[in-house]
């Protein structure tokens, strides 16, 4: 049986707590309302971007065109992206995309291929590393960043590519959450090299075979496609810090709820035990009075 | 004259999405000003000033960088790597992207790409002369 002080401290350090979970809430909700919206002011150009190549590579012949568009004709080394949160306090975030990129890597490593894994975000970095250390080939740290813009997509894109060029790898994929809802994200594996293009749905619109291209099309695709990567990575990085400040802010409203929980039967604990001990010393008095 | 749909996306932001007559893009091979019915065609961008017309009293004019413009039968569409109002253009931001461009060309590992970014680099001069800041 705790005593009194004991149950006293206690429901302090719950109370504290609780206000810093609530403060986090609040935090977490307002930078979720910046992150959601620049996650979709950069929808558009995503989906014009997509729109763009397909129409473009739908005059290319399947199978030929630049390496990154058709690949490199091999699946022997495969290169996995995966993106997480800097911070923790997230709920299940950064577990469930790790969850999901340690499954396709087993699922991989099984088939005899080789693996190389580039973590962006810290918390992925610490889980993979326990088990794969030796795979991971870079670390990139986005921490002192405040808000995500198109060069740090950028510089990962050009990353990518390199390392393509230099024949690194032959199958590139991108892991990140999906932002659906507060509640619901969903961890997502993009596959980025060789591009996946989507089949153009406006086929029925008219032949696109009159599409004129300056100065060509090879040169066009040839800086579309690592702009492409580019641009995917960047809304990965977007739909992903909107999914970790929403996970965030059910993580900490769930917190602050449980905190209340405590509260409460902490207090119920601490009444009971203080009115027990009234009771008690109201009998030694009284029996004491009695045997007088 | 008839108006036909034009949108300028940056990655960010959408800057102009709306009905126009005529808009002037600094493509690869040089000016082009497109047409409502014009072909379609798809060309790269050179730094340059695209011209807005939506009437003949409202013009606009925005600094782009980097990308590509699509003429598709449903409208232009602009994809740009840097977009901005030539109002927030200043001779600030222009030495800036000059500047860049100048690394580019000390950091280009090929002849190749060293010709593009010096191409790219005098295009930004001559932009630099022609608004005169």
């Amino acid at each position: 049986m705790p005593s009194l002080k004991d149950l006293r401290n206690r429901i302090a350090s719950v109370k504290a707590t609780q206000k810093i979970t609530k403060a986090m809430q609040m935090v977490a909700a307002a930078k979720l309302r910046r992150a959601q919206s620049a996650a979709e002011a950069a929808r558009p150009y995503a989906q014009r971007m997509s729109s763009v190549l397909s129409n473009v590579a739908g005059g290319v012949a399947t199978g030929s065109g630049p390496a990154l568009l058709s690949g490199t004709g091999r699946s022997d080394v495969h290169l996995l992206v995966v993106c997480t949160g800097e911070r923790g306090l997230c709920g299940a975030f950064n577990t469930s995309i790790v969850r999901l990129a340690r499954e396709h890597i087993q699922s991989l490593m099984g088939q005899g291929k080789t693996v190389k894994i580039i973590c962006v975000g810290k918390k992925g970095y610490d889980q993979l590393r326990r088990q794969y250390e030796k795979q991971i080939v870079e670390l990139v740290d986005l921490r002192s960043v405040r808000n995500i813009g198109f060069a740090n997509a950028d510089g990962i894109g050009k990353k990518i590519i390199s390392m393509f060029e230099a024949g690194e790898f032959d199958v590139c994929t991108l892991y990140f959450s999906r932002f659906r809802s507060v509640i619901a994200q969903i961890p997502t594996a993009l596959q980025l090299v060789p591009a996946q293009i989507p089949t153009n749905d406006n086929a029925a619109a008219g032949p696109q075979a009159s599409y004129e291209a300056e100065p060509g099309q090879e040169e066009i695709l040839a800086t579309l496609l690592p702009r492409n990567i580019s641009v995917q990575v960047f809304t990965a990085l977007l739909e992903n810090m909107a999914s970790f400040y929403g996970s965030q802010m059910s993580a900490m409203d769930n917190a602050t709820r449980n905190a209340g929980d405590m509260i409460r039967k902490q207090t119920t604990l601490y009444n009971r035990s203080r009115q027990a001990m009234i009771t008690k010393e109201l009998i030694e008095i009284i029996s004491g009075a009695e045997a007088l | 004259m008839a108006a036909f749909h034009f949108e300028l996306v940056s990655p960010e932001q959408i800057l102009f999405s709306g009905d126009v007559e005529s808009v002037v893009v600094p493509g690869s091979e040089g000016q082009m000003t497109i047409l409502k019915d014009h072909a379609p065609v798809m060309t790269m961008l050179q730094p340059g000033v695209v011209e807005v017309e939506e009437s003949a009293a409202k013009r606009q004019r925005l600094f782009v960088r980097g990308g590509f413009a699509d003429v598709a039968p449903t409208g232009l569409t602009i994809l740009a790597e840097l977009a901005l109002p030539i109002e927030q253009l200043d001779a600030a931001a222009i030495a800036r992207e000059i500047k860049n461009a100048e690394e580019d060309v000390a950091d280009a590992a090929d002849g190749e790409a060293r010709r593009m970014a010096g191409l790219k680099l005098d295009q930004l001069r001559q932009l630099k002369e022609a608004l005169g800041i």
